[in-house]
């Protein structure tokens, strides 16, 4: 029933928003990508020429490489285990019957709508400080010496930070996702004797198993890019430079831009990589 | 038949769902608490929970000192305008796509989700050196367009969820009825749409809000929001929790407010419509 009339109408009707996010999308990659072949130090001489995969080489053979990819990889590993368990655990018990589910809803996604720079110095700060936070305070009182959480565990200390953020929105998603799943087949189930672990195991855990991997890829996707968290703790200090935070220092702080435009490229693959399994899903989910 | 549940199963479901729900908000509940204690009362051990001098002196100190309210005005813009910039760019686009779909609207609406999963730090250079080109740094316009820019695959696919879920035949009884199309626009798609576009604007308002990565690399002294002027407590000098406690309750207290009213969207919007 859409008429050619109407067809060219659309067309207009989305040009804008499609012309905005090539434009945003094709002159930076290609600035990243043309940068990442040259030899290119703004203060030191600015553009000294194409140097090939010269950049790219050197990249990924620096000391500061590998630790890295170790760090990101532990960082979005640990975040990722931590929030989907527990998210299960905490969308599971908040489906259940009681008093005040509302408030408590509301108590446990808040940490999602701190913005990062303040949830990372509060953390930091006020819990994390060996002096004068809360934690060093904690063990004072059982008698033991206070930790210094930000050098000593310092991984630790943003595992939790990051987890502490995305955690809400894990449970968010999850009781989302169990709150659709039919309860006449747990009471069947139950009628037929089956313990609340098999039911668990049978039944509620493959309903949600499309919002765990859900929950999976756009959290992977954040969580590679995870920046402000770092920034503000250790600036990338005591083995949390991730490979996002490298590029960062590489391209603003020692204003190598060639070798950071390499490593740009390297994490825009990497990115990709996620980013497929996730459109498949969206885009399947499209079609009904 | 709705199962029976006993009252103690659900004092006890009721009392773990509170204490794990009180340990999760307690930072932010220490935040609050502590933005009303003098500095020394913050760093007090054992720490003072309730019992203590409450004073508004942080939140005086903070804007005398700072200048809070031109960050926060900085916020209020630069969150505000991005989103408004990107509706009026997206609905018609969403629009268009929901009731005038064509073979490529699947590709695409993939493809906009693509650019959103596009690295930020992998086009920081570029960006940077635009901006300077353009003498856009440090600007609030600038960092506006680079949010809107950012967010709007997520408006767009957020509307287009919302207004597929019109229903076609409505549109047709009313032109069946002789309803101009400027009838149809104004008195049957726009009252049906607005729930869609108040929650897009909602979400986006608070992702924009939040954002840090293009907000502390792209401003400095004079287009810096929120975000940024609270990383400035990173390096400070002296007794400072209490001040950064008020800050903080500054910075975050209007969001927490909103969000806590997109819950729901939330979820359809950060998940591209694949969880409802």
């Amino acid at each position: 029933m859409a008429t050619q009339h109407s067809r060219s109408a659309a067309r207009i009707m989305m040009a804008p928003a499609v012309i905005l996010l090539l434009g945003w999308m094709l002159i930076p990659l290609t600035m990243t990508l043309v940068f990442s072949f040259k030899r290119y130090l703004p203060l030191r001489g600015g553009d000294l020429g194409w140097v090939g995969f010269e950049n790219y080489v050197r990249f990924v053979s620096s000391s500061a490489f590998w630790p890295s990819v170790q760090t990101t990889l532990i960082i979005v590993g640990g975040v990722l285990v931590i929030t989907i368990f527990f998210g299960i655990l905490l969308s599971i018990l908040l489906d259940q019957p009681m008093w005040g589910q509302g408030v408590v809803r509301i108590l446990v996604i808040a940490p999602f709508f701190v913005m990062p720079t303040v949830s990372a110095l509060v953390w930091k700060n006020m819990f994390m400080d060996p002096v004068n936070g809360l934690f060093a305070h904690l063990w004072k009182a059982f008698g033991a010496q206070p930790i210094e959480w930000l050098s000593d565990a310092s991984l630790f200390s943003i595992i939790l930070i990051v987890s502490w953020q995305w955690l809400p929105f894990a449970t968010l998603i999850l009781l989302t996702a169990i709150q659709s799943l039919d309860s006449e087949q747990l009471e069947a189930a139950e009628m037929d004797g089956a313990p609340p672990l098999s039911r668990f195991a049978y039944i509620t855990l493959p309903h949600l198993s499309r919002a765990i991997t859900i929950v999976l890829l756009i959290q992977t996707i954040f969580l590679l890019a995870i920046f402000a968290e770092i920034f503000v703790t250790t600036s990338g200090a005591f083995g949390t430079r991730t490979l996002t935070y490298l590029i960062y220092q590489r391209v603003l702080e020692s204003q190598n831009v060639g070798l950071g435009s390499a490593g740009g490229v390297y994490a825009i693959i990497l990115a990709n990589f996620v980013a497929i399994f996730l459109m498949r899903i969206v885009g399947k989910n499209l079609d009904t | 038949m709705a199962r029976a549940v006993t009252t103690r199963r659900k004092t006890i479901n009721t009392v773990a769902a509170w204490a794990i729900g009180l340990l999760i908000f307690f930072p932010i509940l220490w935040t609050i608490l502590t933005s009303f204690k003098t500095e020394a009362q913050a760093i007090n051990d054992p720490p003072l929970i309730l019992f203590f001098d409450w004073t508004l002196e942080n939140y005086a100190v903070v804007q005398e000192r700072s200048n809070y309210m031109r960050f926060l005005w900085n916020s209020v813009i630069i969150a505000g305008g991005s989103t408004v910039l990107g509706l009026i760019i997206a609905v018609p686009a969403a629009w268009s796509m929901a009731f005038v779909p064509s073979k490529r609207t699947k590709d695409i609406l993939m493809w906009m989700l693509s650019t959103k999963m596009l690295p930020a730090v992998g086009v920081l250079y570029p960006i940077y050196l635009l901006f300077i080109e353009l003498g856009l740094l440090d600007t609030r316009i600038g960092l506006t367009i680079v949010l809107m820019l950012i967010n709007l695959p997520i408006i767009v696919w957020m509307l287009y969820t919302y207004f597929k879920e019109i229903p076609g035949e409505i549109l047709e009884a009313a032109r069946m009825d002789g309803a101009t199309l400027k009838e149809e626009i104004l008195y049957i798609l726009t009252p049906m749409a607005i729930p869609g576009i108040a929650s897009t604007l909602l979400l986006n308002v608070i992702l924009a809000w939040n954002e840090a990565f293009w907000t502390l690399n792209l401003t400095a002294a004079k287009a810096a929001p929120l975000t940024a002027f609270i990383a400035s407590y990173s390096s400070p000098e002296g007794l400072f929790y209490a001040k950064l406690s008020a800050a903080s309750t500054m910075a975050i207290a209007p969001i927490l407010i909103l969000g806590w009213f997109s819950q729901k969207q939330l979820v359809r919007g950060l998940t591209f419509g694949a969880v409802k």
